[in-house]
């Protein structure tokens, strides 16, 4: 059953993230990126980390696109171009680089001897309460730091995007 | 004590799915021209790393519950955290340069060249 779903989100993850890349209107592309993180989200639920999924599908899926759909709305963009228009050069780079990585994938990942993590029964809190944990003792430091970095770009997205007087 | 509920997915094969999200993210960034899809390339490419982490997370897992080995996960909530942060400044970025050329076509902007 987890394998199912496993391997059901990850077919729809591929497909979808092409559908991202190549589509013209953009709205399809965010979307279509909304269904990827969706079924990046089941990943991680299905593999015992219930709050990784849940930040994702709240920040990325909730905030991150939303505020991607509000500046398509705001620039008016209808369509953008076909994909690769005018780029041989970058073509076949994307080429080499999806050959570097089948290849990486057969040699490097198939090579290594599966690992399996496990649930261990009857703590019934989740990841939360750990993870809550320890974002409040051994990584207080960082947990702090990002909430002055999200200031930092609060204000810088402000400055940047407010129209300037002349 | 009960044993411990193993999860049946090997940590390859959410390492090689977060390789081939990696790579198609790449493409996006590497062949698109309009600023946003740009971007939205670059959000699948982030979550392709925290993919990797995620794997990683499973494999040090292994005999131990997952609410023991945080530290992979931890890595996934700041990323996720930063990713919010890069997407508010890059699109604001974006804004400010629709104003300046009317188009968000990243071929059109020589602006830094002398």
């Amino acid at each position: 059953m987890v394998t199912y779903v496993f391997l059901v989100a990850a077919v729809v993850a591929v497909v979808f993230s092409l559908v991202t890349i190549a589509h013209r209107n953009p709205v399809v592309n965010v979307l279509s990126l909304a269904i990827v993180f969706f079924a990046l989200s089941a990943i991680y639920a299905v593999v015992g980390m219930d709050f990784l999924a849940a930040i994702q599908l709240i920040v990325y899926s909730g905030a991150v696109l939303v505020l991607f759909l509000f500046v398509i709305m705001l620039l008016n963009i209808r369509s953008v171009e076909r994909l690769g228009s005018g780029r041989p050069l970058q073509a076949a780079l994307g080429a080499a680089a999806a050959i570097a990585v089948g290849v990486a994938i057969v040699l490097v990942i198939g090579k290594q001897a599966p690992t399996f993590g496990s649930l261990l029964p009857g703590t019934g809190k989740g990841t939360a309460f750990a993870i809550g944990r320890s974002l409040m003792t051994t990584h207080l430091f960082p947990f702090e730091f990002i909430s002055v970095l999200l200031l930092a770009a609060l204000i810088g997205a402000l400055v940047l995007a407010r129209k300037e007087e002349r | 004590m009960s044993p411990a509920t193993i999860i049946p997915i090997p940590h390859t094969w959410v390492l090689a799915l977060s390789a081939v999200l990696f790579v198609i993210g790449t493409i996006g960034v590497l062949l698109r021209r309009n600023g946003i899809a740009i971007f939205l390339s670059l959000e699948i490419m982030l979550n392709s790393a925290n993919l990797a982490f995620v794997a990683f997370a499973l494999q040090f897992a292994a005999g131990r519950s997952i609410a023991v080995a945080l530290t992979g996960q931890l890595f996934v909530f700041f990323i996720i955290g930063i990713a919010a942060a890069e997407a508010a400044v890059g699109l604001a970025l974006f804004i400010a340069l629709h104003r300046l050329r009317e188009t968000i076509d990243v071929d059109r902007f020589n602006i830094l060249r002398w």
